[in-house]
């Protein structure tokens, strides 16, 4: 799994960065600029910053959870467990698409020629209609998940012990188990941006997940899904997907995957 | 909404009861129906295929339509109507070119179907510019056609 991390050459390191990397305590002070959206006040979006003083290995979770607890408890968003499970604090961060609990702020942070860390900006994921701060309505999302019918399908009766299974076969579609659908891939997608009719990626990864499963008897039926107008073909392979999975799936090539299986079963 | 003990809000249904309730939607969202209406052909599988083979054959055939037409034999400075005359003079040539111009027209076109379809957002918009890339490319393919099946050497 790659973690994103601030490149060396590229970025003057702090001693606070510095003591963070050797594990020292030394605490830094960055700002958050939040995109809030209050869709009871006001039609648009605006950036608003929040300085704080936090140690560099925290989570930017802990920090926006600072900046509710201390600062203002309006600002809107999901979290649950906190440990990259749930998928539900996936959210743009510098423009990339992350968890925010999977992420150390140190990872995020730049230093300008001052040697000041530069704001982190933190912004809803996009394509997705945006209710309230970093809250989106993921209903569509879901929906999507939702047709290309990911659960099991079989026929006949069902075995008295568990379905054996080799581990060839596991290894098959073991990568697009790992899916928490926290919608960082296909909020990542350009395609889905401007049209979010395509299904995306991570209702493809959902596909893969049993169209390559031994056990499963739904393959055929879910790649007709896919050879839809908004299936696969709409991919672009633009690797967006791939770069944003926290869980370091490769979707792009589980989406490639899925084209080369719809065009193989019938030539 | 409902709200538990701490104070944490609890978001049960993600569509905002009240209707004064701003919100920034992106274009074309997803709809319970949107996969309803599904097409039963394999209509983008094939453009997709048609994409990846006539790129293939059309890098040999632009490839060498370009140094023919612009670099061997000094370069544009040479083109004229005879020059055109005397290629078209073999089958071979012709026949180079009316494959150049249908798979470049409709790699093209397509191209352009895709552009349109992630860039248009209004369902008229969509409509109208693929109205207008279908006729310029049927328009397109069509004289070409008949230029290079009824091209008169000796015109006057
Ligand atoms: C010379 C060899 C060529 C090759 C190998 C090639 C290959 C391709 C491929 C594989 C795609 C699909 C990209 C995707 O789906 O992501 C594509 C798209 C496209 N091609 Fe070509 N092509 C060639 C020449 C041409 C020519 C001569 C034209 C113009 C007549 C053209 C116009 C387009 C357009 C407009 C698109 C859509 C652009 C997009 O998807 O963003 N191509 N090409
Ligand atoms: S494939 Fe990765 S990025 Fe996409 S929803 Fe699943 S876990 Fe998130
Ligand atoms: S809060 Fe659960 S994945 Fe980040």
């Amino acid at each position: 799994m790659s973690t994103p991390t601030i490149d060396d050459t590229a970025t003057p390191h702090s001693a606070a960065l510095d003591a963070a990397e050797s594990g020292e305590v030394e605490l830094i002070t960055i700002t958050l600029r939040i995109r809030r959206f209050n869709p009871e006040e006001h039609p648009d979006a605006v950036w608003v910053d929040y300085q704080l003083t936090v140690d560099p290995k925290e989570r930017v979770l802990d920090a926006i959870n600072r900046v509710k607890w201390e600062q203002d408890g309006t600002l809107t968003y999901r979290r649950s467990c906190a440990h990259g499970v749930c998928g539900s604090d996936a959210m743009r961060i510098n423009g990339k698409n992350r968890l925010a609990c999977k992420t150390l702020i140190k990872d995020v942070t730049a230093l300008d020629k001052n040697g000041v860390a530069k704001p982190i900006t933190i912004e809803a994921i996009k394509g997705m209609t945006v209710l309230k701060d970093l809250v989106v309505d993921m209903d569509p999302f879901f929906q999507a998940y939702r047709d290309v019918m990911p659960f099991l399908i079989t026929t006949g009766n069902a075995p008295t012990r568990e379905r054996i299974q080799s581990e060839e076969d596991v290894q098959r579609f073991e990568d697009t188990t790992k899916c928490i659908l926290c919608a960082a891939c296909t909020s990542s997608c350009p395609v889905f941006w401007n049209d979010g009719q395509y299904f995306g990626p991570a209702a493809i990864v959902n596909a893969h997940r049993f169209i390559f499963d031994s056990r499963d008897e739904g393959a055929e039926q879910r790649l007709e899904i896919l050879n839809d107008r908004e299936g696969v073909w709409r991919c672009r392979t633009t690797f967006n997907c791939t770069d944003a999975c926290p869980r370091g799936i490769e979707v792009t090539k589980a989406i490639q995957e899925v084209k080369r299986a719809l065009i193989t079963r019938r030539y | 909404m409902a709200t538990d003990s701490i104070g944490n809000v609890e978001l049960t249904d993600s569509t905002p009861t009240d209707a004064t309730a701003f919100l920034i939607e992106p274009p074309r969202k997803r709809t319970k129906t949107t996969s309803g209406r599904r097409s039963r052909t394999n209509f983008e599988m094939l453009a997709w295929l048609f994409m990846r083979l006539s790129g293939i054959v059309l890098v040999f055939l632009v490839l060498g339509h370009l140094i023919i037409q612009l670099v061997l034999d000094g370069g544009v400075s040479k083109i004229s109507f005879a020059f055109v005359a005397g290629r078209w003079a073999s089958p071979f040539w012709q026949a180079w070119d009316l494959l150049m111009l249908w798979l470049a027209m409709l790699h093209g076109a397509n191209g352009m179907r895709t552009v349109i379809n992630d860039y248009a957002e209004r369902p008229g918009t969509r409509f109208w510019l693929k109205v207008l890339l279908v006729a310029a490319t049927v328009f397109t393919v069509l004289l070409g056609t008949l230029v290079i099946f009824t091209f008169d050497p000796n015109i006057s």
